[in-house]
């Protein structure tokens, strides 16, 4: 297409810091890219498996097509990182019960389409509810003061979020405010998949926001008990690649340990100040994460000194009114859970592209803009471009 | 040329209908041509029309009359909020139907009717806002109402103001939006997504401070340009409304039976626009635009650079760019090169909604 | 997980900063961030909150990194060549039993 270039001059030049430009420069990605190759043949067998358990380093490979890069031995299978996909029925019950009730419920845009047992809070809202998205959990709390009716925030996120929400409960938010958290902690689950005994996987990729929190420092611990290596990479073009490299040349050289590639953000420590507000608002409890596996630790909830802005123990939730209504049984048809885990992927579901689509989705991998199957279905999976 | 997807299976899905019409089925999407498909032309398309009808599900229709043809469109506009950084409802119910019948090869009006309905306790001053955008929108159009219709709906029975525009023209040749074909190249006539974003903002709270205007305008006097910069080489065109970019991308691949070939890189974004849409997780190529138009254009490149020219001299043409071309492999799908790698452009299914994660 | 944007930090009232994200001008609250903030500084921001300033020294570090990953790639292969050649020459001097 030699006309495109000369086409384009007129087209503005693009919005991008230093920084920005440097993180995503082409041919220093085809560099990182063929180090990847060369040291994935070092190994000498095929395929080398790595996991990510992040939903924004699915998002930003699909994004910029980064798949096509990767070497044909190299395969990055996605985790449970996605924390809206995780979210299980009964918690959307939860707020899709309050929401019918009456409540105002608010919440992060990407919850509004994730099934419940009957329905999602997006139709809750086509029926009339009063459901409102946000963009930040201040806005939540703006809502809640412009109003003297309860407004419930249904939050979720894994720790990174949860410190937001975390913020806001400890800055004195209005008597009418309350908190429904769906929030997650990512470190636990890692071990539930490190331990699955078919597990293929070699070394996980981090997620770099979720460490800017949490500090690298957390899995050092879980290097010692699995002996897989860890490295903690952040999310531009260039990061992720450069994250699998070192990953990569972790497992060439049989050395499991932690390594961050993402110094801009993350600490050995993390940030103490965010920790701080997280463990004083939030305590860890055992919960199902959807079609994952029951994980001990895994769900953030509120603790007893924030009792009064917890919507669990402030209103009466009765989810059995919802479980007459659950439709024909396609959800346990659905393999998100396999798919999840690292063990399936999209292509192997009767499901996919059929039954389940972004439009009417079963499973919460559908859901979830990062979730695996929405990405294969927007993105196209692994075709050949 | 193996995908995992089944694009047909995915396309022709219906199995789970929505009891109710719920958001997505306005939002410009698959959504959105299911329910007109499936609904609203049944036994209508079984009508023979000698021109473009209802089933071809184009911009508008295009009767036969002598050699000549009339064409004629309408739509509905509604918009949250009313009045917008960049224009209001009163232009965009105006500019909307101009853009259609352009799209079409119409670009001269040769009349709009207009119907208006409001709902009780809507200001005189914001009526006679609405109204003076109208007439200046008319004249930018050379344009004008020839006839109307107004009505009043109780207090909560709408929200705020509804106009629906028809508008009729005579062209001596229609262009289609199925025109693609192999080797033919894509022009868009400007930066993407401005509008959609320009709304965005003001509607979910974002408290986003940034200069994002809507770039809501009839576009009938360039593309007439265009169309005569190189007679015959503008072979498809579609305004790339709800859904994007993406969208109009889509159909017209779909349409064609070719595939479409973008690079990113070409496609021109406003920086602040880009910015606003990597903060809210969005990509600018599934936001609405009310003053762009997607062109195809067969020819060599002399042919090419006539058509980009006599786009680039009008304001709203002034970024107008070749963002790529149309290609054997894949026919009814959108691939994007992103400089990295190459991937499937998605089209968003649904409402557009911020996200966080 | 987590969309996280970084900005420039504008100016500082308090726990809320006014932060450019190349060209887009929000409000984020500084409740979480680690250390203390200016105008000038780089954040990384979620969900309105900024949950960290962005030395800019450790950009170039990160820049760095990238350049290490690609050298130790590249020199390991070197290596492996060599050892290649090594044990290619020792081959064809003696065979086995040499």
């Amino acid at each position: 297409m030699p006309d495109l270039v000369s086409g384009s001059s007129a087209a503005p030049a693009r919005p991008r810091g230093a920084d920005e430009l440097k993180f995503r420069d082409p041919a220093r990605a085809r560099e990182l890219a063929g180090a990847i190759g060369h040291m994935v043949a070092q190994i000498g067998r095929t395929p080398v498996t790595v996991m990510h358990v992040c939903g924004s380093h699915e998002q930003a490979i699909a994004k910029f097509g980064l798949r096509q890069t990767f070497p044909e031995g190299l395969d990055v299978i996605m985790g449970p990182g996605c924390p809206v996909c995780v979210t299980d029925l009964p918690e959307v019950d939860e707020a899709v019960v309050l929401a019918e009730d009456g409540v105002r419920v608010v919440t992060y845009g990407d919850m509004l389409r994730v099934p419940g047992t009957a329905r999602s809070l997006a139709e809750v809202q086509s029926m009339g509810g009063q459901v409102d998205v946000v963009y930040s959990a201040a806005q939540a709390v703006e809502i809640a003061r412009d109003t003297t009716a309860p407004v419930v925030f249904f939050a979720s996120g894994f720790e990174t979020t949860a410190v937001a929400t975390a913020a806001i409960l400890v800055d004195d938010p209005p008597p009418n405010f309350f908190v429904l958290s769906a929030h997650k902690y990512i470190p636990p689950v890692m071990e539930i998949v490190a331990e699955m005994p078919e597990t293929r996987i070699e070394g996980f990729l981090a997620a770099g926001h979720a460490a800017t929190i949490t500090g690298w420092g957390i899995f050092e611990r879980f290097v010692d008990r699995h002996h897989i290596p860890v490295v903690v990479a952040g999310f531009e073009p260039l990061d992720i690649l450069a994250g699998l490299a070192q990953l990569v040349e972790l497992i060439r050289d049989g050395r499991p340990a932690v390594v961050n590639t993402f110094p801009r953000c993350v600490t050995r420590e993390g940030n103490r100040i965010a920790q701080q507000q997280l463990w004083r608002v939030f305590r860890t409890t055992g919960g199902n994460w959807r079609g994952i596996a029951h994980v001990p630790n895994g769900n953030l909830r509120l603790r007893d000194e924030f009792a009064r802005f917890d919507a669990r123990r402030q209103f009466r939730v009765d989810l059995k009114r919802l479980w007459s209504q659950a439709p024909a049984a396609l959800t346990q048809r659905c393999i998100c859970g396999d798919i999840m885990a690292g063990i399936s992927s999209p292509e192997k579901c009767a499901l996919f592209g059929k039954e389940c689509v972004p439009d009417a989705p079963v499973g919460a991998c559908m859901v979830s803009s990062e979730g695996t199957c929405r990405i294969w279905h927007q993105y196209g999976g692994h075709p050949k471009l | 040329m193996s995908s995992v997807i089944d694009p047909a299976a995915a396309r022709d899905h219906s199995g789970r209908r929505d009891p109710t019409i719920v958001m997505k089925h306005g939002a410009g999407g698959r959504a959105m041509r299911r329910l007109i498909q499936e609904t609203l032309t049944r036994g209508f398309v079984d009508v023979a029309v000698d021109g473009v009808g209802i089933a071809d599900m184009d911009d508008g229709a295009a009767l036969r009359v002598g050699d000549r043809w009339l064409v004629v469109t309408t739509d509905s506009h509604v918009v949250q909020p009313a009045f917008f950084p960049g224009g209001d409802i009163g232009r965009l119910a105006i500019s909307g139907t101009v853009n259609d019948l352009a799209m079409m090869g119409a670009t001269e009006p040769l009349g709009l009717t207009c119907a208006l309905i409001v709902e009780e306790g809507f200001t005189f001053p914001d009526l006679e806002r609405v109204q003076q955008s109208m007439f200046d929108a008319c004249r930018e159009a050379g344009t004008t109402v020839v006839t109307g219709d107004t009505k009043v709906m109780g207090r909560g029975e709408l929200d705020g103001v509804v106009i629906n525009t028809t508008g009729v023209a005579m062209a001596d040749a229609i262009v289609r939006d199925n025109g693609l074909r192999v080797g033919d190249h894509i022009i868009v006539t400007g930066n993407v997504g401005d509008h959609g974003m320009a709304l965005m903002a003001h509607r979910h709270r974002l408290h986003i401070d940034a200069e994002l205007t809507s770039d809501v305008a009839p576009l009938n006097a360039m593309i007439r340009d265009a169309l005569r910069a190189r007679p015959g080489a503008v072979v498809a065109m579609k305004d790339p409304t709800r859904g994007g970019l993406s969208s109009a991308l889509h159909e017209m691949a779909e349409k064609s039976r070719v595939g479409v070939l973008i690079r990113e890189e070409l496609v021109p974004v406003n920086p602040v626009v880009r910015a606003a849409a990597e903060m809210l997780g969005l990509d600018p190529m599934h936001v609405a635009n009310e003053g762009k138009a997607v062109l195809g254009v067969r020819g060599d490149d002399a042919t090419v650079h006539a058509v980009l020219a006599a786009l680039r001299t009008h304001p709203q043409g002034a970024n107008a760019a070749v963002i790529g071309e149309c290609v054997a492999t894949r026919p009814g799908d959108v691939v994007l090169d992103t400089g990295l790698g190459k991937r499937l452009l998605s089209e968003y299914e649904g409402e557009l909604l911020p996200r966080i994660c | 997980m987590c969309l996280g944007v970084p900005g420039r930090v504008l100016e500082v009232n308090g726990q809320i900063a006014q932060v450019d994200f190349f060209g887009v001008r929000r409000e984020t609250r500084l409740d979480i961030i680690d250390e203390p903030v200016q105008p000038g500084d780089y954040v990384l921001n979620h969900v309105g909150f900024a949950i960290r300033r962005i030395p800019p020294h450790e950009i170039e570090e990160t820049l760095a990194l990238y350049e290490l990953l690609l050298h130790e790639a590249e020199h390991d292969i070197m290596a492996a060549d060599v050892r290649g050649e090594i044990d290619a020459t020792r081959a064809s001097a003696g065979g086995p039993d040499a």
